[in-house]
Formats: structure tokens, sequence, C-alpha cells
């Protein structure tokens, strides 16, 4: 398991999720655990918690993993998906609150880089108007 | 309560829901992001297939698992947000079932709701018909009384301006229409007023 804080991206739509996901891998390369995934659980446009609850088992790191979200559900449905984790793996996943393509691409850069959790949740943080 | 009312109580309100699936999505294309109805009818109709299982289980558990199906099978913030309500709900039921105990119950559970959606009365949401019915509820009214409530408290959020989800990025142009979360609240309460009417 990575020593690097992992990366979720949770978009609406299965095909941003996976586009965002391309564009971390190829600034950031392999070395951060990341995860995407997207669209309601019949397949159209939408979020589905079990999903998402999956995506962050697999970008799971001891560090902790961050997730980018785009619109109202995709945030609501990763809280959910948050609180049916393990209680000792809840506070180590954060949903930033940042624009998602280049929240994920600041996020995995800091990861990358070792930062701590706090730490690449503050970089994607940077991006939002205060 | 017994295992049939359940199951009457989970078919009417389904029913309701299937049915209005076109007005919802309408409601929700002119000031939301138009899935409102298809995201109800879908979690909606995972809670009916699951009808018979969850009406053999105590009452608490049923409403807490149909919440939990809710939150697994919407796919939009309808979910997690009826989710939370039934699952709450279902949580702090009272066995024996009476009126006391279910209006603090169901008044705990509009906080979870609040909570989860981080969203107050008077801000064009479903919390605008469910604490008004939260009220009534508490105040001993009648099932006919409590959809009288629901009605009027669904047609308020016409004028409102919304602050929260995809609503609130239209500012001032979300005033005139319903709010399509006020809406299937409504419904879903009438369908449970009407089942308890015919029960009385």
């Amino acid at each position: 398991m990575s020593d690097k804080v992992g990366i979720v991206i949770v978009s609406h739509s299965p095909e941003v999720a996976k586009g965002t996901a391309d564009m971390v891998r190829q600034m950031v390369g392999a070395a951060v655990p990341l995860a995407h995934c997207g669209g309601n659980p019949d397949g159209g446009l939408g979020t589905d918690v079990a999903k998402i609850v999956t995506a962050i088992e697999d970008a799971w790191s001891e560090a902790g993993i961050v997730l980018l979200v785009d619109l109202g559900g995709a945030e609501t449905n990763s809280e959910m998906a948050i609180e049916m984790l393990p209680e000792e793996r809840q506070a180590k996943a954060v949903i930033c609150n940042a624009p998602l393509v280049e929240g994920a691409i600041m996020a995995a850069t800091e990861a990358w880089g070792g930062a701590s959790l706090a730490e690449v949740r503050a970089t994607a943080e940077e991006l939002s108007p205060a | 309560m017994d295992s049939k009312l359940i199951q009457r109580l989970i078919e009417a309100v389904v029913d309701r829901i299937v049915a209005a699936e076109a007005e919802l999505t309408a409601l929700d294309q002119a000031i939301g992001d138009g899935d409102h109805g298809i995201n109800m009818k879908r979690g909606t109709g995972a809670v009916r297939a699951a009808a018979a299982e969850l009406a053999a289980k105590p009452a608490g558990e049923a409403v807490k698992d149909a919440g939990m199906q809710l939150v697994m099978k919407v796919g939009g913030a309808s979910g997690p947000l009826y989710g939370t309500l039934l699952m709450t709900l279902g949580k702090l039921w009272p066995d024996p079932l009476e009126r006391a105990g279910l209006a603090t119950a169901v008044a705990s559970a509009l906080e979870a709701v609040k909570a989860r959606g981080k969203s107050e009365p008077g801000q064009k949401t479903m919390l605008d018909v469910l604490f008004p019915v939260s009220e009534a509820l508490a105040a001993g009214k009648s099932p006919a009384a409590i959809k009288a409530v629901a009605a009027e408290a669904a047609e308020a959020t016409v004028p409102m301006q919304a602050v929260r989800g995809r609503a609130s990025f239209l500012g001032e142009r979300s005033a005139g229409h319903m709010d399509p979360g006020a809406r299937s609240s409504q419904l879903a309460v009438e369908a449970v007023c009407d089942v308890l009417e015919a029960a009385q």
C-alpha cells in the first residue's frame, strides 16, 4: 500500500470521472493511489454510494484519501459513502471543496510529493474562492 | 404496527411517486438538474421490490432499511436526504407506536436531514414541507389536516428563492417554480395520510 495520500474522483458522468483520472495519471504518474467513479446505479448520469465506497477502497492509503466531487448529489452521496466506512477510516477520508479537474490535479501533485492529508486538501481548496 | 399496514404504506408512497415521475422531472428541469422524477422512481422501486421482506421486520427496522435502499439506489442528492430521514426515523421509532413518540422521532429525523443538506427551512427544499408536517403531527392534527398542511407548504415554495443545490445557481430565477423535493415530500405525506385515514 502506498504511503501517499490517495485521490478519489466522483462525477455525475462516468466519462468525466475517467477523463479527469486520465489527466491526473498523465501528470503525476502511477505513484499516487487513484480511483474514479461516476453514474447512478443504472449507469445514467448521477452518483452511486456503492460505487463511491468501492472507489475509496481501491484508492485507500494509510495516509488517507481526498475526494474530489462535481455537483450537489456527488457531495451528499460521498458523505454517505464515508459514513459507511469502518470507523477508523472515516476521519481519513475527506471531501475537498474544490473544482473537480483542477482540484484533482493539484491534490495529486501535492500527494505525489508526500504531503499530509490536511496539506493535500488545503492545496486543492486554495482553488476555491473564499 | 402490523406487516400488512407497512406493506400498504410502502405501496401507496411508491405508487404516488411513480405516478408523478413526469411532473417531478419537469419541476426539476425548471430549477435543478432534471433527474428527480427518474431518481425517485428508481429509489422507491427498490423499496417496493423489498416490500415483503421489509414488512416482515419490526416497523422501526423496516423504516430504517427502506432508508438504506433509497441511499443506495436513488443516485442523486435526494437519496441521502430521504435516506437519512428514514434511517434516523427508523432508529428512533417508538415501540409501541404512539403519536408523541413518533412526533419526537420525526422532529429528530428532520434535524438529521438539515445537517445532511446543510440547509434550513425557508431555502426552497423538502424541509419546507416536512417541518410544517412535523409540527402538525406534534399538534395532534388529523391525517386530513396534515395533508392540507403539506399541500399549502409545497405551494409556499413557489415564490421562494433557492440557496441550496443546483437551483441556487439560478438565484432569483429559481422563484416561480415549486421545489421538486417539496413536491415529492408532499406526495409521500399525502400517500401515508390516505392509508392511515382508510385504516381508521
